[in-house]
């Protein structure tokens, strides 16, 4: 398998706040990779540093084979690497089949109207959003995530960047999410995705990348990664919390 | 295609109409009218591109219109060039001041952009007001000789106003042409989320930049032809702050966004002005008349006369442009 993106020693700076410090890591064609982290780890700013929202002030940046660390934003699209985002920016005033119409107009094959209208309702019928001529600002926020999923596809990306896209649903939308999320990598499209929910990110990624403090913590396969002892005190303040955690309760259980 | 659309044979007809009502009976008073009506839709059809399109504030609208009608003035009198090229070239220059200005200024969102615009506006009226060649605050006259090679004064000044007409209805099919070209929806993401926008493919930058020159080209043209008809203009006349207000009521009082809500507020508005400022009681009340009605229009239809229909009935939205 050959790698569709490959970040390499990526350092941004806000001022004196590093976000995000050398982290390197690469995805192959095909795969889902997990990022996870602690609040605050950069995650997002590592998202904006690849899709060319940000400038890295350090490292390279390699997506399918050109160098795009000094793109823009919407040149990135053009080469295939599309986005969402974490805090939803639906276009309100327009209809969802425009909202979607933009992302096929503007994406990879820089499609004309017609072709793109007709990219567009196939996509919403994809990700299940059924009545097109509705605006966009009516829909609910579960609406809203499957919009930026339904734009960001209708680029006909090779990478596909979902930040957040579970968090603030119900269950029976976070289990068709995640079917959508497996049914978008069938079809050929590599995914990046940032996920606090924790047996959503283990069941579908491929690897995981774990970020902290914006260093690169781990990175492995999802079951080998929960039981990385840096991890763990990432996350719950001091490596061997599970074992303590798990002894308290057989504790308490035996009182 | 443009030709299918029933809003383009609207504009031509309605374009027909301003042409025949005053030739009809040679009503001279009637031209009259309807030149200030064309004007009033020229300039609120072209600000609707930045305004209702793109969701960039222009208060400075005006300056393409005066430096048009400066250009224009200067090279008909001065230069003794005929009345349509030099609308032209009035055009051209004027897009490519504004495209620079673009570029400079464009940088700056929501109200920083606003108060760049009115900057400019100033900026360009004290340049123009100690220019020598363009007769500095006294302004320039034309020469009664430019009305000969059009085959006399009242000869000429029907040709201008067949003009003007003319530009009226381009104003409108530029409007819906873009409406519903790629680069109009690229300028609507913009208006709703330039962010997004961005992430989604489209070049603002450019996109803007093009958008603020070509929403310059026609109110130039217009202003050159406008100013021609009125033999004379000055930096007062020319750049109007109070018009460019005034512009942004009739977007706001008609719809922005919409092709015929623009033209309708511009009308409306030019005609309700007009009334005031000739009536003997209401004289020079007209500003705070419009003050009123953009209040009213902001507090309870926020989308104006256009809006307001397509609330009622949704399904408007797609006929009317």
């Amino acid at each position: 398998m050959s790698t569709i993106l490959e970040v390499r020693g990526v350092s941004k700076r806000f001022g004196g706040l590093v976000a995000v410090s050398d982290v390197s890591f690469s995805i192959d064609e095909g795969e889902i990779l997990g990022l996870i982290g602690p609040n605050g780890a950069g995650k997002t700013t590592l998202f904006n540093v690849v899709n060319g929202v940000y400038r890295a002030n350090q490292g390279t940046i390699t997506f399918a084979g050109k160098d795009i660390t000094r793109c823009s934003p919407d040149q990135v699209v053009h080469l295939g690497l599309a986005r969402t985002h974490q805090i939803v920016k639906p276009l309100n005033d327009l209809t969802l089949l425009d909202n979607v119409t933009v992302g096929a107009c503007f994406g990879r094959e820089y499609l004309d109207m017609a072709a793109a209208r007709k990219v567009a309702s196939e996509v919403l019928q994809r990700v299940g959003l059924e009545r097109t001529d509705m605006m966009a600002r009516s829909l609910t926020i579960a609406g809203k995530k499957r919009l930026e999923i339904a734009r960001a596809l209708a680029a006909k990306p090779k990478l596909l960047l979902l930040d957040e896209v579970l968090a603030g649903l119900n269950p029976t939308e976070v289990a068709s999410m995640i079917a959508l999320v497996r049914k978008i990598r069938d079809g050929g499209v590599s995914v990046l995705m940032i996920e606090h929910l924790m047996q959503a990110i283990m069941s579908l990624s491929d690897r995981i990348v774990v970020l902290n403090l914006g260093r690169k913590l781990a990175e492995g396969k999802p079951d080998e990664v929960v039981h990385n002892s840096g991890v763990v005190e990432a996350y719950l303040g001091f490596p061997d919390a599970v074992h303590k955690l798990t002894l308290t309760n057989k504790l308490t259980w035996r009182k | 295609m443009i030709l299918r659309r029933p809003f383009f044979w609207i504009i031509l007809l309605v374009a027909a109409g301003f042409v025949y009502a005053p030739l009809h009976g040679n009503n001279v008073s009637l031209r009259e009218d309807l030149i200030l009506i064309a004007i009033a839709i020229i300039l609120a059809s072209n600000l609707n591109l930045l305004i209702g399109y793109t969701g960039y504030v222009n208060f400075g609208h005006i300056v393409f219109y005066g430096l048009g009608g400066y250009v224009g003035l200067y090279l008909t009198t001065v230069r003794g060039w005929n009345l349509v090229l030099s609308a032209l070239v009035a055009g051209v220059v004027v897009s490519v001041c504004a495209l620079l200005f673009g570029l400079a200024i464009l940088r700056l969102r929501g109200a920083y952009f606003a108060l760049a615009t009115i900057g400019i506006l100033q900026a360009v009226q004290a340049f123009v007001s100690n220019f020598d060649p363009w007769g500095r605050s006294t302004g320039m006259y034309l020469s009664f000789n430019s009305y000969q090679s059009l085959g006399g004064a009242r000869h000429a000044l029907w040709i201008t106003y067949f003009l003007i007409i003319a530009v009226m209805a381009l104003s409108m099919i530029v409007s819906l042409v873009i409406k519903n070209s790629k680069f109009g929806l690229g300028l609507f993401a913009i208006r709703e989320d330039e962010d997004a926008a961005v992430v989604l493919g489209v070049n603002a930058t450019v996109y803007k930049a093009i958008i603020y020159s070509v929403s310059a080209f026609l109110p130039a043209v217009a202003g050159a032809l406008m100013f021609f008809k009125n033999g004379m203009i000055d930096p007062s006349i020319a750049f109007e702050y109070m018009l460019s207000l005034e512009g942004i009521v009739m977007l706001m009082l008609g719809g922005q966004g919409s092709v015929i809500g623009a033209a309708l507020g511009g009308a409306l508005y030019e005609r309700l002005r007009s009334y005031l400022l000739t009536s003997p009681v209401l004289s020079n009340f007209h500003l705070v008349i419009a003050g009123g009605l953009l209040l009213v229009v902001v507090l309870f239809a926020p989308g104006g006369l256009i809006g307001w229909v397509y609330r009622l009935v949704p399904r408007a939205r797609k006929v009317i442009e």
